[in-house]
């Protein structure tokens, strides 16, 4: 039905579907995960937290697992290059990401305050971390990664793992846990009634300008000397996946000269400074759910922008600009991206209807007279 | 050329490693998902609270369960990448979308539902958390399935063919890779193992809480639904088992011969090995127990037929060695700019033996130029060692048929109305808790190292198939794994000791052992 060239870039987009799935759901399960030992000052309060994100953080987690099985499938030399060239980073990741499952369901089985103290930081790490390191991946793909490929595909790393903690690319990591916190702050105050949703809209007004701050930072750094890599004119689209066929060019100018060449490209760096502007204004105005909405547009503009800035590629070599790898020649087989289309397009929508569902049914304010009345069943 | 040798065997062992400590809480997860919706449905059927008493209990367990089987889960999706990217690249294009449509069929199905299964019985209707708790079993199921399917790939890559454009395998027919006889054949095993895992845990706790004579009614009525569910389990497993030995006489021959070994092909129908000392080096067994036929019944289903030993596969290996080296050659000569129909022909002539040539690269990079001695020496390296198989294999079947005897001993208990009254059943019914994991263990242990030296059966060599990373980073994780791995192992038994020994007190109804004994206040 669709041409090879077609479904690279449906595929292209979908993955950013995936990834905003993670972003929008997972991102404020993380943020809440970080502002837990801050907000709640007491247990109870810690608990209407947690039970805020209790019932539903299992299905939003699943967002980043498929993402890897997709990327696995639709790009398998990303996934392969990126998680073995970053092998420290993605291992803490991963033994960060571990933290969570047991802290959500461990907490709340023994009554020592103790106990459950220790596993409130323990799921603030699980939280804080993750965010971090996953902030500063993306800078570092922003970037360029040092890697090359030899003449059977193998992928060769050539930094090593502190080469990854570049300014620019801390201050990306600064700013995934910054805006995470505003995303997960923004839904708590939705989801609670008295001291924590004031506490919640009280961190929005104070950080909100300083989060917002550090995104015009950024962008300015990243608009105006971020350098661009381009194919040639002649690149092939429709050609079997071979990273190695090919030349790059490196533009200077920042991704704005990028972004001029297709203006209309520019509505997601819009979108991202509207979304969270109108987000932080309307949550000191109470309306909590337009909030919400206006955040996951601001996080979908900031995650658009970076897909826009970087397309085609995927992986960039900083090293070996010739190993980069993009779209047309990264991507899966034609039959592999055909299946997995059709497989995404049946089954991700019912996945969004039963998650409606689920969040349907366990929706309204959480407050502590709901969990002191069924104590032994409440995270 | 290839990753060095230390960074491949710290990779198999950290794979090995992490792979079986996740299928400690798999198998529990699949089983006692659905004996807990069975114990649902008696509920929402007859009315009785202490059925949904029961599903609650053996779900708290499950919970402390699940969330570690969702945190071992992880570290498999992100491994392939991290330790094992030559494989990503290499088979990615349908690995990958199988764990793709995993991701998003039945973990998504899975994890959304585990959160209504714990926090909706207040607010769904009986019938609505029924179906939640059906479907969540279900979905466990589901995501157990495309992991076979997966896995069984590797042991028997239908449906995908190598594409010299992009070095790698490609998917030809994805209904060839679903309909897999290997991975359809390990699902059923592989599930009806994890529901054994779950009768036998529920069977050996509600023994002991008999034993104790504790919350009675509870007890026994749980012991009941795990010997029924576990007695129907076990024989699936036995039958299917017997099957798998039959789909690997035909599509895993080396495998089948290695467990049996069988070294030399002897004349159908072949005898089975009971027991005996296998050698490697002098390639026979010592004091081998035999029992005529059977082997042959088993893996051909006829009396005809022979199963054919290791010498005569390794000989047969040594063709597939020379084919694949044509291939290579003419691979090189293609990658270098050779269009001419004649290298195109001998290429796709050979290809399906490029694998075997792969084998190798151990010895000189460039495989079209390898001597006499290396090619034996490769073709003797496409065997798996032999007695860990052997035995491994054994201490499953053990396990399967001691297992078997417990469920129909305490079936026919039940049967009788008898159950409980015999103190050595339930004595045996605790201590045997740790059998099916064993046997689970053994299990993936056979079919895993049996694939050796291949990740993926005769295409792509494990010793090719791991990351160019430095034995450091590897000795790095591995120790991270150790610590984490250990410490919520510690924290994870100690929860299900506590909450075990605390019985259905632990769900604070007021009804059970510890409050009405220690706050007679709660019984009015």
């Amino acid at each position: 039905m669709f041409d090879y060239e077609t479904l690279r870039v449906i595929w292209w987009l979908f993955m950013g579907v995936l990834i905003c799935g993670f972003i929008l759901s997972g991102g404020f399960d993380l943020g809440v995960g970080i502002l837990l030992p801050f907000f709640g000052r007491d247990d109870m309060q810690r608990r209407v937290m947690l039970n805020t994100i209790g019932p539903t953080w299992e299905g939003n987690q699943v967002w980043l697992v498929t993402l890897g099985g997709a990327m696995f499938a639709v790009w398998p030399l990303v996934y392969a290059t990126l998680f073995s060239g970053l092998y420290l980073a993605m291992i803490l990741v991963l033994f960060t990401l571990f933290l969570r499952p047991p802290a959500f369901d461990y907490r709340g089985k023994l009554e020592s305050p103790k106990w459950r103290s220790t596993w409130d930081w323990v799921l603030f790490t699980g939280s804080a971390v993750p965010t971090l390191l996953l902030g500063v991946l993306v800078g570092n793909l922003i970037r360029g990664v040092p890697f090359h490929l030899n003449h059977e595909l193998r992928s060769f790393y050539d930094g090593s793992f502190f080469d990854l903690l570049n300014p620019f690319s801390l201050l990306c990591g600064v700013l995934a846990v910054l805006l995470l916190m505003l995303h997960g702050a923004i839904y708590l105050q939705w989801r609670t009634e008295g001291e924590l949703y004031f506490r919640a809209r009280a961190f929005i007004s104070k950080f909100g300008v300083i989060i917002l701050g550090a995104l015009t930072l950024l962008a300015i750094w990243v608009l105006l000397s971020m350098e661009v890599y381009r194919l040639p004119n002649d690149a092939l689209f429709n050609a079997a996946s071979n990273p190695l066929a090919k030349t790059v060019e490196k533009q200077s100018g920042g991704w704005l000269a990028h972004f001029f060449l297709h203006p209309w490209m520019l509505f997601a760096p819009i979108m991202a400074y509207a979304g969270l502007w109108t987000a932080y204004l309307l949550a000191r105005e109470h309306t909590c759910r337009a909030a919400f909405i206006s955040s996951c547009l601001g996080l979908i503009g900031v995650l658009f922008t970076v897909g826009f800035g970087m397309f085609p590629f995927l992986l960039i070599s900083s090293t070996d600009p010739g190993s980069s790898l993009t779209i047309w020649d990264a991507s899966a087989s034609h039959l592999t991206l055909k299946i997995t289309f059709w497989i995404t397009i049946v089954f991700l929508p019912i996945v969004l209807m039963y998650t409606r569902w689920a969040y349907k049914v366990m929706w309204g304010p959480v407050t502590e007279k709901m969990i002191s009345e069924d104590k032994h069943g409440w995270y | 050329m290839f990753t060095g040798e230390e960074v491949v065997n710290l990779s198999r062992l950290q794979f090995g490693l992490t792979a079986m400590y996740h299928f400690l809480f798999v198998p529990l997860t699949l089983g006692l998902s659905f004996i807990i919706a069975i114990m649902e449905s008696v509920y929402v059927m007859t009315h009785k609270e202490v059925y949904k008493d029961m599903a609650k209990f053996w779900g708290k367990l499950f919970g402390i369960n699940f969330a570690m089987g969702v945190t071992t889960g992880l570290t498999l999706e992100f491994q392939f990448g991290t330790n094992w990217a030559y494989y990503s690249h290499y088979v990615g294009d349908i690995f990958g979308a199988i764990l793709a449509s995993e991701g998003l069929m039945a973990f998504f199905l899975e994890s959304t539902l585990v959160g209504l299964f714990f926090f909706g019985w207040n607010r769904l209707t009986k019938v609505q958390h029924l179906t939640v708790t059906w479907l969540m079993a279900f979905g466990t199921n589901l995501s157990a399935l495309w992991i076979l399917i997966a896995n069984g790939w590797m042991q028997y890559p239908v449906g995908a063919e190598f594409n010299y454009e992009t070095l790698r395998m490609e998917l030809t027919s994805f209904s060839d890779v679903f309909f897999n006889p290997v991975a359809q054949v390990k699902f059923v095993h592989t599930v009806a193992a994890g529901y054994v895992t779950g009768s036998m845990f529920v069977l050996g706790i509600s023994a002991w809480y008999m034993r104790k004579r504790r919350d009675l009614g509870f007890a026994r009525r749980s012991f009941a639904v795990a010997t029924s569910f576990g007695l129907a389990s076990v024989l699936s497993v036995i039958v299917l088992g017997d099957e798998s030995g039959y789909s690997a006489g035909e599509t895993q021959k080396v495998k089948l011969a290695a467990v049996e070994a069988e070294w030399e092909t002897h004349e159908a129908p072949a005898g089975f090995t009971v027991i005996g000392f296998p050698d490697q080096e002098a390639e026979e067994t010592h004091f081998a127990v035999k029992i005529p036929y059977v082997l042959g019944l088993i893996a051909t289903r006829s009396v005809d037929e022979e199963v054919k030993g290791l010498t005569e596969l390794r000989t047969e290996n040594i063709d597939k060695i020379r084919n694949g080296m044509i291939a290579y050659r003419e691979l090189e000569k293609m990658r270098g700019g050779d269009q001419t129909p004649e290298t195109r022909a001998l290429f796709e002539e050979h290809k399906n033996n490029l694998g075997h040539a792969l084998l190798l690269k151990r010895y000189i990079d460039d495989v079209s130029q390898a001597d006499e001695a290396m090619i034996q020496q490769a073709a003797k390296d496409s065997l798996p060692r032999v007695a860990p198989l052997f035995w491994a294999f054994r201490v499953m079947v053990a396990s399967g048929f001691l297992m078997l005897f417990i469920f129909a001993a305490s079936f026919y208990y039940c049967a009788t109305r008898r159950a409980g009254q015999q103190i050595w059943l339930l004595r045996m019914a605790t201590w045997s808790i740790p059998l099916p994991w064993i046997a689970s263990e053994m299990g993936w242990f056979v079919a895993e190292n049996g694939r050796q030296p291949w990740t993926i059966s005769g295409v792509l060599p494990t010793f090719l198939s791991a990351s160019e990373i430095s034995p450091s980073d590897v000795y790095l994780s591995l120790i991270g794994f150790a610590v984490f791995y250990t410490a919520l192992l510690v924290v994870e038994l100690f929860l299900m000791f506590k909450f075990i020994r605390l019985g259905p007190s632990s769900l604070h109804t007021g009804k059970y052992h510890f409050e009405s004994a220690e706050t007679p206040a709660t019984a009015h």
